[in-house]
């Protein structure tokens, strides 16, 4: 027996650790390096780019503010994506849902006005975990009982749902004015500035506490990265939605039903979509209009490969892509840098992630010949 | 002078010596075996000189010339041929145009078929083959595809034949031809590479046996010299029981009873037409037949991942015949499948994640949805020693076992949860004879705490060492039943190919057979 290559999936496991986060982490780099190849060929200083990007999503507490705040819905999002991606199911169509968790959000918090906020912000993060979780309800039930693809179902439910918020927003829920969008939230509905929590005087003292506009709802997306992580190793619902990623014809012979499983994990993929949308709507814009999402459902998916589906890698991997995004603003304008470029880096770091996986896979083919010796 | 030697060939995966330092010879004319447990390295060494892996050390030489083997292709030009043990076949086509794939005679994008088909014929004839140039594939039986393998590698000019466990998917019958084929063919000048794990075949058909373990060649002898016993022997490096010793039946209530079932494939054909029988507590029923039959559709109603057309199924009187898999392991059913990888087990899963699937609701696993990783260690560690898995921990994945290792933590998981039946379709598929012994004393330990068996396999003689009662099942009926002491391996083989099938089948037509529990007493 052969206890050396013998791979252990324990929970302390360093080499092990290590080889997962390795590829992101070389992913990151290699981004990082050919993007900066890209800038010097257009005649941009790479490194005064990325000092000013630094600057920018690092480099001041506000700055860190502004990159929690873009990270708050990417790790919800992301979370969603990764734990569909547990059980094999590719929920493209996160944005879909997040937007009916926004839209959620912003009605029942209209409706909710002059009620408390320990009542309003719970019972608006709950519907917008509803509403997410209905909107995928429909492709999962298509998926299990007819095996349509879960990749072209929830794409087109995401149509649907950007036209709907669009039409409410100039329709039934518009607020009188010129502009299509909502009246502002009651600010019991809304979700506090960090900074907000202290008073002014401890602010004047402890000026790093000055997150600007990040708000609460980095909390939210903390605890449920956290939950997410205890379902996955600690519940049978965690149990059962790998096993049907990894084996479903295995999981199906000792018990487990694939379709009850497939709902079940395309519900909780879209409730933590639909979480996204409302954090966003409830913490940052107060209002809903249809352009309120920058893409954080698609966003999303590159976060979830990149965390390699692990609930607690999914906020690193969304801070890094929530940095890229608040920190563009400040490369373009102290390095002269076009914000676009970064999202080029965004692109190398989701090859050569992906890129990394398609390796993966063929070493593992031309493994599967090797005869095993363990054991 | 040897047409094909190897000279210390040395070839390691990362953390694995696949090969070390492995000599072989081969004559003209001349039958060698390689014998051993899977995973000794058989497949790698003949891999290696097939082309497909290269060796990190050794040399090869052919007509005493030493060659550096690229690819298949470089192999074949060298005159050396390998039949897979999985077909490399186009099933849609003729024999002919298989055969002449990827390097088709003729010129300017035109095949000259005629010529083709002329010297397979001509192959076919010489050797005896008996294949139909122009016969489909799919409509070929697996013996006769695996004779298409071999044409094909004569064909393409091969004076080496590899064969890699050519025998694992063949009847009594299709074995005995294979080898008068073998003989045939080294009577003409050619010699082969027999790779096995099966010892009596071994002795059957070798000139010279090479016995492999951990990699390295650990002996060399010839059937005259050797018996089965010796060669299990030095194939294992201890003693081997090779036939199980087992008690009388004691054959008490009802366990499993079968009326009438039909059942449909996923293709909606009719699997099973009409399927009756019972198996009480205490004896083990084997279903014989060859792949393909009626078994794997029979076997998935039972345990609850498909559903019967017609017919019942019950359990100790409870029907379960609608019951889904779940349903199906509360009510006490295990199943141990035939794809260890595919139904068995979650691979990605680590041993103890495994062990629990199917009970991972129940106690001590789980309550309430919320999983106990303590009791969930617990009950693996326990069961890893019970049923002597080895692993350094429960926590290595399910993917680093060996084959045998793998199927062991199946049998725990599956006979540790205590099943009132326990159905076990080719519970010994692939495994070497270490593991046999193994999976074959928990089956009769099984039966004789009182339980139910229903062994389905095609390995005629695990038939015979661990029925108490066998039917013969054929195009989805079920056509003979022996009590164990009135079977044979002939004339089982005979009636798995539909040897009096016919009119069988039409009896059975009228009047589904009654099997009775009565008929497995003895």
């Amino acid at each position: 027996m052969n206890t050396s290559k013998a791979k252990s999936s324990e929970g302390l496991d360093w080499i092990a650790i290590t080889q997962k986060i390795g590829t992101p982490v070389a992913s990151v780099i290699l981004a990082i390096l050919i993007g900066s190849f890209i800038m010097w060929v257009s005649g941009y200083n790479p490194v005064a780019a990325f000092s000013a990007l630094y600057q920018g999503s690092f480099g001041s507490p506000k700055a860190f503010g502004d990159t929690l705040l873009r990270s708050t819905p990417l790790i919800l999002a992301g979370l969603g994506l990764a734990y569909g991606f547990k059980a094999n199911l590719f929920n493209i169509g996160a944005e879909g849902q997040l937007f009916m968790g926004g839209l959620a959000a912003a009605a029942l918090g209209l409706a909710l006005a002059g009620q408390p906020w320990y009542l309003a912000i719970p019972l608006l993060l709950i519907a917008a975990m509803l509403a997410g979780a209905a909107w995928a309800f429909i492709p999962a039930i298509l998926k299990a009982r007819i095996g349509a693809h879960e990749v072209i179902t929830t794409m087109m439910f995401t149509y649907i749902a950007r036209y709907v918020v669009s039409w409410l927003v100039v329709g039934p829920l518009k607020d009188p004015g010129q502009i299509p969008q909502t009246r502002l939230l009651p600010v019991e509905s809304q979700l506090p500035r960090i900074q907000s929590l202290f008073s002014d005087a401890t602010l004047q003292a402890m000026p790093f506490l000055k997150f600007g506009r990040a708000h609460m709802g980095i909390l939210v997306a903390l605890i449920a990265a956290v939950v997410l992580w205890l379902v996955l190793k600690y519940t049978t619902l965690g149990y059962e939605n790998r096993a049907v990623g990894f084996n479903p014809f295995a999981a199906e012979t000792g018990g487990i039903s694939v379709q009850w499983t497939t709902v079940k994990s395309l519900c909780i993929s879209g409730a933590l979509a639909g979480l996204a949308g409302a954090v966003e709507v409830m913490g940052v814009h107060h209002r809903l209009f249809d352009q309120f999402s920058s893409g954080f459902g698609f966003t999303g998916i590159a976060v979830a490969l990149l965390a390699k589906n692990h609930p607690l890698a999914v906020i690193p991997a969304a801070l890094l892509f929530g940095a890229m995004s608040a920190g563009a603003g400040t490369m373009q304008l102290v390095a002269d840098v076009p914000q676009k470029i970064i999202l080029i880096v965004q692109a190398l770091v989701i090859f050569f992630v992906a890129a990394e996986g398609i390796i993966t896979y063929f070493l593992k083919q031309r493994q599967k010949e090797v005869p095993s010796h363990v054991g | 002078m040897p047409l094909l030697e190897l000279r210390e060939i040395t070839k390691a995966f990362p953390g694995v010596l696949a090969n070390d330092r492995v000599s072989m010879k081969l004559d003209k004319g001349e039958i060698v075996a390689l014998l051993g447990e899977n995973g000794a390295g058989k497949s790698t060494l003949m891999n290696v000189v097939y082309g497909l892996l290269t060796a990190d050390d050794g040399e090869i030489l052919v007509d005493e010339k030493h060659v550096k083997i690229k690819s298949p292709r470089h192999a074949i030009d060298l005159g050396i041929g390998m039949v897979h043990q999985h077909f490399m076949l186009v099933e849609p086509l003729t024999v002919t145009e298989n055969i002449v794939l990827g390097r088709e005679p003729g010129r300017f994008g035109v095949i000259d078929f005629a010529t083709a088909r002329q010297r397979v014929r001509e192959i076919s004839d010489r050797y005896s083959l008996k294949v139909d140039p122009d016969a489909k594939i799919i409509d070929l039986s697996v013996g006769m595809q695996q004779r298409v393998e071999i044409l094909k590698a004569l064909y393409q000019g091969a004076r080496v034949l590899i064969l890699d466990e050519p025998t694992a998917v063949l009847t009594p019958q299709e074995v005995t031809e294979l080898f008068r084929v073998v003989r045939s063919l080294v009577d003409e000048g050619l010699s082969a590479v027999f790779i096995t794990h099966k010892l009596e075949e071994v002795i059957a058909i070798a000139d010279r046996i090479l016995v492999m373990r951990d990699g390295a060649v650990v002996g060399e002898t010839t059937p005259s010299a050797t018996d089965e016993i010796g060669l299990a022997r030095m194939m294992v490096g201890r003693d081997v029981v090779l036939s199980v010793e087992k008690g009388v039946s004691q054959c008490g209530d009802v366990v499993l009873s079968v009326n009438d079932v039909h059942i449909e494939d996923d293709r909606s054909l009719e699997a099973v037409k009409g399927v009756s029988f019972a198996i009480c507590g205490g004896e083990i029923l084997a279903i014989a037949g060859v792949d393909g039959n009626g078994q794997r559709e029979l076997v998935e109603s039972i345990v609850g991942l498909r559903r019967p057309t017609r017919g019942t199924i019950e359990l100790k009187g409870n029907d379960i015949t609608r019951a889904n898999a779940r349903a199906s392991i509360e009510a006490g059913v295990s199943h141990i499948p035939e794809d260890r990888q595919r139904r068995g087990l979650v691979l990605e899963f680590n041993i103890a994640e495994n062990i629990i699937l199917g009970d991972h609701r129940e106690p001590p696993a789980a309550d309430h949805g919320i999983m106990h990783p303590k009791a969930i260690a617990e009950l693996a560690r326990k069961r890893i020693a019970d049923y002597d898995i080895r692993t350094p921990s429960e926590r290595v994945l399910a993917d680093s076992l060996s084959g045998g290792n793998q199927q062991k933590v199946v049998v725990a998981r599956e006979i540790g949860r205590n099943p009132e039946l326990l159905v076990a379709a080719q519970p010994t598929r692939g495994l070497d004879v270490g593991a046999i012994e193994f999976v074959h004393t928990q089956i009769i330990r099984e039966r004789d705490s009182g339980k139910a068996v229903l062994l389905v396999t095609f390995e005629l003689e695990e038939v015979l060492s661990l029925a108490d009662r066998i039917l013969v099942i054929y195009e989805g009926r079920i056509v003979k039943e022996f009590a164990v002491a009135d079977a044979d391996a002939e004339t089982l083989g005979y009636f798995m190919t539909g040897g009096g099938g016919s009119k069988l089948a039409e009896e059975q037509e009228s009047k589904p057979v009654e099997s009775s529990v009565a008929g497995g007493d003895k």
